[in-house]
């Protein structure tokens, strides 16, 4: 594990998240590594989608949320950055896989389209590489213009992450990516999570504490209160907090005594 | 009593009113059935007679010659197939972006924008109100409209553009009504996920929403070709009946159906309105099933399984 990598990628100083006045996450503040991949576990409910929203902005998108304190990406707020260019950089992946109803090439194409780019070279290099990147591109090479709703459940998570990379994103945010897939296709998303963090920053979502321990370099427990307002209990390298947690509540978690 | 001996009685029970239940089964699926029979041999009947009766008129000279007009109903048909053509493509043109467009602002773009305005949420509620209300209002309303706003007021007179225009107006509604069903039919993750990938919200829409939808969006506009081609009386008081060519938008002309209403209410011709309505029905049918092979076409591109 790179601990000696203490560059960081993000600092979320005291966020707060509110849905009108449901406040859904408080006070939250952790630092983000650069290049490693960093987990994000606790009960149902707690905020961690909530929190990875966070990141990109798609709350915004959401009617009513507010946000308070900050999230600070390198050296700038994220708030004030560009809200194409924060989210060129910072790709996200969703519980299920999301292909758009079009082939295979046309989804992975579909971001550097949407950002000008019209050379259908520079496209066809583009796909073949993030295809490539997300250890697709042997199973799909001879049928790019076959529908990407007729790849395997499997198959379409790595296509989104394809569709993810052609962007070239820094930072990776994938929440609970393989919930909604079978063990084997499981598998194959952890072994290219560990592929990809060589290039990219990632944070991954999981209710799953031996993916959170096999896949990841650092763990941020979160929990909720009495008023189901989200907080971080702790964090810090996956190794320390689940063999030596700080909190008994962590401890309590991560052996399955609750969530 | 033993508690086996009563479990065989209740089983037994069981057992008749099952047999109950199946014989009202079976009389339901009966009825069920005849009901069907029925509104079937209704429907041929009409169209069988219709298609027998015309087909006695039906020939070349019939499709290709023009109405020669008068009392004794000369003539055949041909301009008034050429002028429902022309009526179809100029309504269509003037109503799918109107209505397409205001789908998507109800769908895309309303909730956000009344989210920071009572007005606007207002204007909203009463777009849609107004929009279901114009879906039930019957075709002869939107023909005075038209009548007096296209002929009159905008000195547009009887002519393909004012009937396009009230055309427009009348299928409107069902467009707007199928768009908006259609659109909400796209799956929320879709949006998410381009607009997580920095697309626009208009590139997303354009990109992703739009083609998605396009089979049920398709399918409202067919409806209202098929309203366009089948309606008369608000035809009658905005493209007036002249059975010559139109030459430009701004001349009267007579479709099929307007054809058959005034063979048969102003002249002795009864079996040539029974060919032209031939011809009409003919046409709604290949319609109809041209717009099955498309939609399923569509959506089979769309979803991959084809
Ligand atoms: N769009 C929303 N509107 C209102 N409340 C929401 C919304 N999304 C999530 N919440 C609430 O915020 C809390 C955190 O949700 P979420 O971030 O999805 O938790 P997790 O991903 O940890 O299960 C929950 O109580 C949930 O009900
Ligand atoms: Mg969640």
């Amino acid at each position: 594990m790179s601990s000696e990598n203490n560059r960081l990628k993000f600092k979320i100083e005291n966020l707060e998240v509110f849905y009108d006045d449901f406040r859904a996450l408080k006070g939250i503040s952790l630092d983000i590594p650069e290049n490693v991949v960093t987990s994000i576990i606790g009960p149902s409910g707690c905020g961690k989608s909530t929190f990875l929203r966070a990141f990109n902005r798609m709350n915004d998108l959401i009617p009513n949320v507010s946000t308070r304190g900050s999230v600070i990406k390198g050296s700038e707020d994220i708030r004030k950055t560009d809200i194409v260019d924060l989210r060129k950089s910072v790709g996200m992946i969703f519980q299920r896989p999301n292909p758009f109803p079009k082939s295979i090439f046309d989804n992975v194409a579909y971001g550097p389209r949407a950002h000008g780019q019209k050379s259908m070279a520079a496209l066809e290099e583009i796909v073949e590489q993030s295809l490539t990147h997300a250890a697709l591109w042997d199973e799909v090479k001879d049928t790019l213009n076959k529908s990407a709703l007729a790849l395997s459940g499997g198959q379409q998570q790595r296509l989104c992450i394809a569709r993810a990379l052609a962007v070239s994103p820094d930072v990776l945010l994938m929440d609970e990516p393989a919930s909604a897939l079978d063990p084997i296709a499981t598998l194959r998303i952890e072994d290219l999570i560990q592929e990809l963090k060589k290039e990219l920053t990632i944070i991954i979502v999981t209710h799953n504490m031996q993916q959170a321990a096999r896949a990841s370099d650092y763990t941020a427990f979160f929990n909720m209160d009495e008023d189901r307002a989200g907080y971080l209990v702790e964090w810090g390298q996956t190794s320390k907090v689940f063999t030596f947690p700080e909190k008994k509540l962590t401890e309590d978690y991560i052996s399955g005594r609750f969530g | 009593m033993t508690v086996e001996t009563e479990s065989v009685i209740s089983l037994a029970k069981n057992k008749r009113n099952l047999k109950r239940k199946n014989a009202n089964q079976v009389l339901g699926y009966i009825v069920v059935w005849l009901c069907g029979i029925a509104a079937l041999a209704m429907v041929f009947w009409i169209v069988g007679y219709v298609l027998s009766q015309g087909f006695q008129v039906i020939n070349l000279e019939f499709l290709t010659t023009r109405p020669a007009g008068g009392v004794s109903g000369e003539g055949g048909m041909s301009t008034t197939i050429v002028t429902t053509l022309y009526l179809v493509i100029l309504t269509i043109v003037i109503a799918t972006p109107l209505g397409v467009g205001a789908a998507v602002y109800l769908v895309e773009y309303a909730e956000e924008a009344s989210r920071g305005s009572k007005f606007i949420k207002l204007l909203v509620a009463a777009a849609r109100t107004g929009v279901e209300i114009l879906a039930g209002v019957p075709s002869i309303i939107f023909g005075l409209f038209g009548f007096a706003l296209f002929v009159l007021y905008m000195k547009l007179g009887f002519s393909l553009l004012s009937a396009s225009l009230s055309g427009a107006a009348l299928i409107l509604p069902t467009i707007i009504r199928t768009s908006e069903e259609a659109l909400k039919t796209v799956p929320q993750s879709y949006r998410q996920a381009s607009l997580s990938l920095g697309a626009t919200k208009w590139h997303t829409i354009s990109n992703v929403v739009l083609p998605t939808a396009l089979p049920g969006i398709v399918t409202g506009i067919v409806l209202g070709v098929g309203r366009i081609i089948a309606e008369t009386a608000i035809f009658w008081v905005t493209l007036g009946g002249s059975y010559f060519l139109p030459e430009t938008i701004m001349n009267s002309g007579r479709t099929m159906a307007l054809h058959v209403y005034s063979l048969a209410s102003e002249t002795r011709a009864f079996d040539k309105a029974m060919g032209t309505a031939a011809i009409l029905i003919i046409t709604i049918i290949v319609l109809n099933l041209a717009i099955n092979l498309l939609s399923r076409r569509l959506t089979a591109r769309i979803t991959g399984k084809s």
